[in-house]
């Protein structure tokens, strides 16, 4: 009787086994199946790029490519840079100093996609549309960005992401 | 109904010989000739062999556009003006693809308002419905997938918006997206998954209509008035009936097909699709095709990102719960005197909303969006379960022959 018992046990030890061994095994060989879609590697090759901020005067900007995406750069004026600093925090959507979103003040460093759903806010140029808190503003579904690239009014959860950057030297950065 | 003895007679010595090792001729005869169909369905019911239509449509000239279409971000936009210029009826089969997708949800939509109004989601055909919504999820994922192969500024962008809706997704949203994209942002290797996988998603959907129809069959067809065939005399064979009265109806949709390939091929697109999509700026207008402007405008009329999302794809889940959320037991509307009105709402709802995905989402049109998402909800989720518990039904015919007879005698007497 105590042998039959130990048979069953023992038969049971090798079903779960052999099907823990399989869920193991199949969810391995799944994981090349679904992994191939993460960017590759020509797409992480493509991660930095050096950027000569000297031919950008006060109160202009540029946009480069990084990494497929439009990054914003821009040269704000004392006026834009005091509007940035006299914002109560505390009342923002998204909380967040002037100061921990830039390294120098004068110069606004931001990837420029609206963190909603992905389009591409004006004011880059003079003369666009910047919105009601002279940053930028997404035509997709309303969104204003003040001059510190923070969310301001409409649908976008966050303020416009900061890149990670260095200064080479005083007049050129390193993106990524 | 699947177990109606089969009258069929192999009519030769090859056909004997076959139906002994495959009986596929029989089962097509029972399935296709013999099976016996409610004999007072009108032209609403012909909007399957429409749809089924439709399928054939795309997926031969989808096969055709495949052998001349490049899937890169370089040649993509000018393959498709090659298909357009340089290749023997080029235009016509990209025309006619184009259009195609407008008419498969055109019909498919009808095809739906049917089934609602008639209450053929309840029981026993809840299998079906789910399929049917099933596929109407399909069909939505390859035509968005279609679109953006264009890589006009108009698919790029709705690649762009509709992937970032992923990013909703709390912790992993940014990954999730990543890896839809192949990228840090929707590039090249997007454009080539999704043509991958629009290739794939037509024979998904055909599949899909295979379960379909075989789940339609053994119940069998739902009915204007609603109650079951239980007679012979309620049923007549498909074929020769429904054969013709479909194929009748075939002919009358593909000649508005045909109008709008050779008349108006660009009239549902839209201007900014003809320029080449440029990563560096975004359209003043993001607005999709027509067909899924209702999706759209719940989308917008929510001002949270997360909710949002959630509430446009709830639009189409709810679907899959109606029939344990309508509790009347009367299935056609045309007995229903309480719900009735209520119907009728539901469609004005759906136009409307899809009149408001086109238009900014701001003052009096964000407004209107609002109430009528909120009366989409509410229709499902309030009034099919409340209505079916108050109201009394008018007095159903005892059969769907006595029901058609006493109509032709009135008809006699007039
Ligand atoms: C459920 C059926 C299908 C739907 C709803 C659908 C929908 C669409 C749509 C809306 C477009 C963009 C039309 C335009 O403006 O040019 C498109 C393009 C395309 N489709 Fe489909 N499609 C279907 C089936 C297929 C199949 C079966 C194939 C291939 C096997 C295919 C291959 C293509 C190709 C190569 C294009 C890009 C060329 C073009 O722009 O015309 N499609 N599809
Ligand atoms: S994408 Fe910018 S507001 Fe929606």
């Amino acid at each position: 009787m105590s042998s039959d018992n130990n048979d069953e046990n023992r038969r049971d030890f090798l079903m779960v086994a052999a099907g823990s061994f399989t869920a193991v095994g199949g969810a391995c060989a799944l994981w090349p199946l679904i992994d191939q879609m993460n960017p590759d590697a020509s797409a992480k090759a493509l991660a930095t790029v050096e950027v000569d901020l000297s031919p950008i005067k006060d109160g202009q900007a540029i946009t480069i490519m990084w990494r497929g995406k439009p990054v914003f750069i821009r040269k704000r004026t004392a006026d834009e840079i005091k509007e940035a600093k006299d914002v109560d925090v505390a009342d923002l959507p998204d909380p967040q100093d002037d100061g921990d979103r830039v390294k120098n003040d004068e110069w606004l460093v931001l990837i420029g996609i609206c963190t909603h759903l992905g389009c591409i806010p004006s004011g880059q140029k003079t003369g666009d549309n910047s919105g009601e808190y002279g940053g930028w503003f997404c035509p997709c579904h309303g969104s204003h960005y003040d001059t510190s690239g923070r969310i301001r009014k409409g649908p976008a959860p966050r303020n416009l992401e900061v890149p990670p950057y260095a200064f080479v030297t005083d007049t050129k950065i390193k993106i990524g | 109904m699947s177990d109606h003895s089969s009258s069929y007679e192999p009519s030769n010595g090859f056909t004997r010989w076959l139906d002994e090792r495959l009986p596929i001729m029989r089962l097509m005869h029972g399935q296709f000739i013999d099976f016996p169909t409610p004999r007072n369905l009108n032209y609403l019911w012909t909007f399957g062999a429409i749809l089924t239509f439709c399928l054939m449509v795309q997926i031969i000239t989808g096969i055709i556009l495949a052998m001349h279409y490049v899937p890169h971000g370089m040649h993509a936009w000018s393959s498709v003006e090659h298909i357009m210029r340089d290749v023997n009826w080029g235009d016509l089969i990209r025309y006619t693809h184009a259009v195609g997708a407008s008419m498969f949800f055109l019909a498919a939509y009808i095809h739906m308002f049917r089934g609602l109004y008639y209450g053929s989601y309840k029981s026993p055909r809840e299998i079906l419905w789910i399929l049917g919504v099933m596929i109407i999820l399909c069909m939505i994922m390859t035509a968005f997938m279609g679109y953006s192969l264009v890589w006009g500024q108009m698919s790029f962008w709705a690649v762009t918006v509709i992937t970032n809706l992923f990013t909703a997704i709390p912790v992993v949203g940014e990954s999730i997206t990543q890896w839809i994209w192949g990228g840090y942002s929707v590039g090249d290797p997007t454009l080539n998954r999704l043509l991958s996988l629009h290739y794939l998603f037509p024979f998904i959907i055909a599949a899909l209509v295979g379960l379909h129809i075989w789940a339609l069959h053994v119940v069998g067809s739902n009915n204007p008035v609603g109650v079951e065939a239980k007679t012979p005399k309620d049923s007549v064979s498909f074929f020769p009936f429904y054969v013709i009265k479909d194929g009748f109806a075939v002919i009358v949709f593909a000649l508005l097909f045909a109008w709008f390939v050779f008349y108006a091929p660009n009239y549902l697109g839209h201007s900014d699709n003809f320029n080449e999509a440029n990563p560096l700026q975004t359209p003043p207008h993001i607005v999709p095709e027509w067909y899924f402007l209702p999706f759209y405008a719940i989308l917008r009329a929510i001002p949270d990102k997360l909710l949002g999302v959630i509430a446009m794809v709830a639009a189409i889940c709810v679907l899959f719960v109606i029939p344990w959320l309508d509790t009347s037991k009367v299935r056609s509307t045309s007995y229903r005197p309480l719900y009735k009105p209520f119907f009728w709402l539901f469609v004005i709802t759906c136009l409307a909303l899809g009149y408001l995905g086109a238009k900014a989402p701001e003052g009096y049109y964000l407004l209107a969006s609002q109430l009528f998402t909120a009366y989409y909800f509410i229709h499902f989720l309030v009034v099919m379960p409340l209505i079916g518990m108050i109201e009394t039904p008018k007095q159903l015919p005892d059969s769907i022959a006595e029901d058609v007879l006493e109509d032709t005698s009135e008809a006699e007497k007039a």
